[in-house]
């Protein structure tokens, strides 16, 4: 029988605040010592109050209205939920339950060319746990608490179930993504847990309306793996289904390494939270002009930045796609093509070079020394073909380590491209003759023996020489060589 | 020496002029603390080196010509508030060995007035309770008679007050804490206005009533403890940003236009007779003193003490929920995995009464029961706020009645039966519901046992219910009655 798969995801993104959710302690733990950006609040002392970060509010409503939600206006509150659990220093966590920040919005996301918009039921903030480190020394099982996690902002976005594939799944987790970085709340970083993803799958017989029972996957640290485990889950709820059994309501945890799922806990004994509004915080209230605000501060959105690079530039979509995945690339790109407007080639030195700088060096684009002035700076002198394509590759790559400017590096190194025939008829001469070997070959008519020697010629010049002129004077003298 | 019988405007008007000094004063409370504790059991902990080590400072201070009202002037502070470096029990097994690293905001900035701290006061643990026999450690006596309770929560501030064992106390009033202690024991007792004092550094029993207030041996005091108290703290997000007025300039005696209401609900049926015929007096001196008195009725007061407890029931039971023995108080090291950790050591952490009003909070809070409950009591809390501002909004200044039904009752007359317990709270709660600044002042004995007296005013209108009992005090002298330890 052919099943549909009805997928909701559940998003917790870190919001880039500088303090906590509620205290003062800074948010950046990452590779702090365990138990050092802690206070008596975050640790759940008896007797401390919270307080709220405004900033962490503000990027959740920036969050919702990127999202087209119904932004909640007036009253908005915090609610407690409560379970018992080690890594939960108050044994109940401040988020939001019956008052969110925005609800009712959607996502526009794209697969194979077919786009889609996923609905996006609402957006809450709430404080991160403590981490659990269990540790199993043979008869000496314990578990370690660090409580630096404890506190930090976290945002949840929760889709409506509207994903019918791990492609779409995948989709719109990246899309999202990449919506968090462009208005700036969230790094995103899937292995810092700054981006935590869980999913929601159930299966249904095609046609038929009824939900089947659902099952939870946690514990995905990247795409691939949302992909992978959501496709393993529906090959799985597919064999018990045909074998006319029943899906357990469950929550399974993605077990990368082994490449299937581990069940977690079952969803029948789940927890009565007993969410009841904080009392401790008394409910904020939201004000349209304040929300105007916050809109305006919106930039452009990655999808829409996408087409625009497509329509202005006449960009392929997969060239407009890479460069629109980060702002800071997009801007980079634009600059560049304002000062350089040959819009594919710009594409290409960045999509190409650039990236490739960047990924060997880890470096970030924001953090660049290099300027969009000085690369479309170095693309004129290609075209005005005072330097080849390798040279300036090299040169660029001087550029990207120290900033220089490319026509500083090339007059130091005297790499300017040798165009003159003159020069360049000595050199040809001098190879030809050194090679009656390769000269014999290419008279005989094999002709890939050229190759051979433009290279031979670049080889001499210390790649400086054009090759189209190298390659025509070599021809040049072998046709007149053939004639005699 | 009978330093410890002065009050706190008697002792800085000493201080100042050099006649004593801070750790004479000092001295004598705490040797009082050391002959009389023994029986009435106030403090669960006396901090006699802090105590000579701030008065010494105070000392310096007053030389220096530096003296503050509250400068050298000896302090009790109920249990669950913490002070840095020395124990906060909460009244409990589970904080037995707490040792805050922080101070409560009030703790500093009695601290920073100069003020000496002689030790932390028993309380009902957690501050449930209305006679300190949940104390975990031991109950308190009630000064007037030993073989009494002294009320609660804040049943060691009160008996250390009416003692003399402290010149003035904190306590802190959930839904009566500070204003029934005071009315067993004779002293006075403010509520605030909820959100006037920070609750930052107060071990929350329940977040949305608790209000941390002075105990003191009369109103004149009461204003000069609330000028140090009253600010606004950003470390409490429900603290009043309102300006404080200069509390001491509400005392005058004179009440004409005042106008009193007195409600027919707080004259039902458990009021004890002596008790309502002294609370009849003194509305009875009121109007002598130009008060105009006013019949009103509070048309939901039926249903407060089920609000209150359904309310700070599931609060509690939230606010409670860290005591797991993770990561402070008792630990259980005999479990074998967390939840069996969790489970010994709330188990055994905690008393009767705590245990059972977490049970009953966290059934208020569930799924199917919250509607009916905690949404349903929040409602009439709503009501009840609205019977106040209807009584506001037609001209009355205050609302008066008893603070206590009974007088001190036998330890161990009630501790068996919880629901009568909590019925003795019916007066103090609607303050508490309500948000709003309340007095107990004394008004008289029945029985040879203070009877308290309550005052109500508007809210963050302290000022108002200030006048009122400092012009009752003035023209009368239960104030200035001490139990025969307390000499």
């Amino acid at each position: 029988m052919g099943y549909e798969a009805i997928i909701g995801m559940e998003v917790h993104a870190q919001l880039s605040t500088k303090s906590k959710m509620f205290c003062g302690c800074s948010s950046r733990t990452i590779d702090q010592g365990a138990n050092t950006v802690v206070c008596p609040i975050c640790l759940g002392m008896p007797g401390v109050l919270p307080t709220v970060n405004r900033r962490a509010v503000e990027y959740s409503y920036m969050t919702a209205l990127a999202l087209d939600c119904k932004a909640t206006e007036g009253r908005v509150w915090f609610d407690r939920k409560n379970y018992f659990y080690p890594d939960l220093p108050k044994s109940y966590q401040i988020s939001q339950h019956s008052s969110v920040v925005g609800r009712d919005g959607h996502l526009l996301v794209e697969v194979d060319g077919v786009r889609k918009e996923i609905g996006i039921s609402d957006v809450h903030v709430e404080e991160d746990t403590a981490r659990l480190y269990h540790r199993d020394e043979g008869e000496d099982r314990y578990t370690l608490i660090d409580f630096n996690r404890s506190g930090v902002p976290l945002m949840e976005i929760v889709s409506k179930p509207d994903m019918r594939s791990p492609m779409e799944a995948k989709a719109y987790l990246r899309q999202l993504r990449k919506l968090l970085r462009y208005i700036d709340v969230s790094t995103g970083d899937l292995e810092a847990g700054s981006f935590r993803c869980e999913a929601n799958i159930s299966l249904r017989p095609e046609g038929s309306e009824e939900l089947g029972n659902r099952v939870e996957i946690k514990n995905m640290n990247t795409f691939q793996a949302v992909e992978h485990a959501i496709m393993t889950e529906i090959v799985r709820q597919s064999a018990i289904l045909d074998a006319g059994g029943m899906v357990v309501q469950q929550t399974v945890g993605w077990r990368d390494e082994l490449g299937r799922t581990e069940p977690q806990r079952i969803k029948e004994e789940a927890h009565d939270y007993r969410y009841f509004p904080e009392p401790d915080l008394p409910p904020l209230v939201i004000t349209r002009s304040w929300i105007d605000e916050l809109r305006s501060r919106i930039p452009e959105l990655p999808i829409v930045k996408r087409d625009r690079f497509v329509s202005d530039y006449g960009l392929p979509p997969y060239d407009a796609e890479l460069l629109t995945e980060d702002p800071a690339v997009a801007e980079f790109f634009e600059e560049c093509v304002r000062q350089f407007p040959e819009a594919k080639a710009v594409s290409n030195w960045i999509v190409g070079e650039l990236f490739r700088l960047l990924n060997v060096s880890g470096g970030a684009v924001g953090a660049l020394r290099v300027s969009p002035g000085q690369l479309a700076e170095l693309l004129k002198l290609v075209e005005s073909g005072k330097i080849n394509i390798s040279t300036a590759k090299a040169v660029f790559e001087e550029m990207f380590e120290s900033g220089r400017s490319a026509e500083e590096i090339i007059a130091e190194s005297d790499l300017i491209q040798i165009s003159d025939a003159d020069e360049l008829s000595d050199v040809v001469d001098r190879v030809l003759s050194a090679n009656p070997d390769a000269v014999a070959d290419y008279l005989e008519g094999k002709t890939e023996a050229l190759r051979f020697l433009v290279g031979q010629v670049m080889k001499d010049t210390r790649g400086k020489a054009n090759p189209q002129m190298v390659a025509r004077l070599l021809m040049d003298s072998l046709d007149a060589m053939g004639q005699e | 020496m009978t330093l410890h019988r002065l009050t706190i405007h008697e002792a800085h008007d000493l201080l100042r002029e050099r006649r004593i000094s801070a750790v004479e004063l000092t001295e004598s409370v705490l040797s009082q603390i050391d002959r009389h504790d023994e029986e009435i059991k106030a403090y669960i902990t006396v901090t006699p080196e802090v105590a000579l080590e701030q008065a010494r400072r105070a000392d310096e201070l007053i030389s220096a010509g530096e003296a503050r009202p509250l400068t050298g002037i000896p302090v009790a502070i109920k249990d669950n508030m913490c002070t840095r470096g020395v124990p906060t029990t909460c009244g409990s097994r589970m904080l037995e060995n707490f040792v805050p690293p922080y101070s409560a905001t009030v703790v500093g900035r009695l601290y920073d007035e100069g003020a000496v701290l002689v030790g932390k006061a028993n309380m009902d643990e957690f501050a449930m309770g209305s006679s300190t026999e949940y104390s975990a450690f031991f109950p308190t006596h009630n000064p007037w008679d030993a073989s009494r309770v002294p009320g609660g929560s804040s049943g060691g501030a009160a008996a250390a007050v009416a003692a003399n064992e402290t010149l003035f106390a904190l306590g802190s009033d959930t839904g009566g804490s500070i204003r029934q202690p005071a009315a067993l024991c004779g002293v006075t007792g403010l509520k605030p206005t909820y959100g006037r004092v920070s609750r930052y550094g107060l071990i929350a029993f329940a977040s949305s009533l608790d209000q941390i207030g002075p105990l003191t041996k009369d109103v004149r005091d009461c204003a000069l403890v609330m000028n140090a108290l009253a600010f606004h703290d950003p470390q409490d997000s429900t603290s009043a940003s309102k300006s404080t007025p200069d509390y001491t300039s509400y005392l005058t005696d004179d009440l004409t236009g005042v106008v009193v209401g007195v409600p027919t609900e707080y004259f039902a049926t458990g009021l004890d007779s002596g008790v309502e015929e002294r609370v009849r007096d003194a509305i009875a001196k009121l109007a002598e003193l130009g008060a105009e008195i006013r019949e009103i009725s509070m048309p939901h007061e039926q249903y407060v003490v089920a609000t209150y407890f359904l309310t700070s029931w599931a609060e509690a039971s939230a606010n409670l929920a860290r005591y797991d023995g993770v990561k402070y108080g008792l630990f259980a090291p005999d479990a074998q995995d967390i939840g069996e950790a969790q489970s010994k050591a709330r188990g055994r952490g905690f008393g009767r009464e705590v245990k059972r009003r977490i049970m009953l909070g966290t059934y208020a809070l569930s799924s199917g029961y919250y509607d009916a409950y905690y949404l349903n009591a929040q409602k009439v809390r709503t009501l009840v706020k609205e019977d106040f501002d209807r009584a506001f909004a037609e001209g009355v200044d205050v609302v008066v009645g008893p603070t206590s039904p009974i007088v001190a009752f036998g330890i161990g007359e009630l501790v068996d039966d919880p629901l009568e317990m909590y019925l003795s709270d019916l007066y103090t709660i609607p303050a508490n519901l309500a948000g709003l600044p309340c007095i107990s002042i004394p008004c008289g004995f029945h029985e040879g046992l203070p009877v308290g007296f309550q005052i109500m005013g508007r809210p963050f209108a302290e000022g108002t219910v200030l006048t009122v009992a400092y012009a009752f005090e003035q023209s009368t002298d239960f104030h200035l009655q001490r139990p025969s330890i307390g000499t």
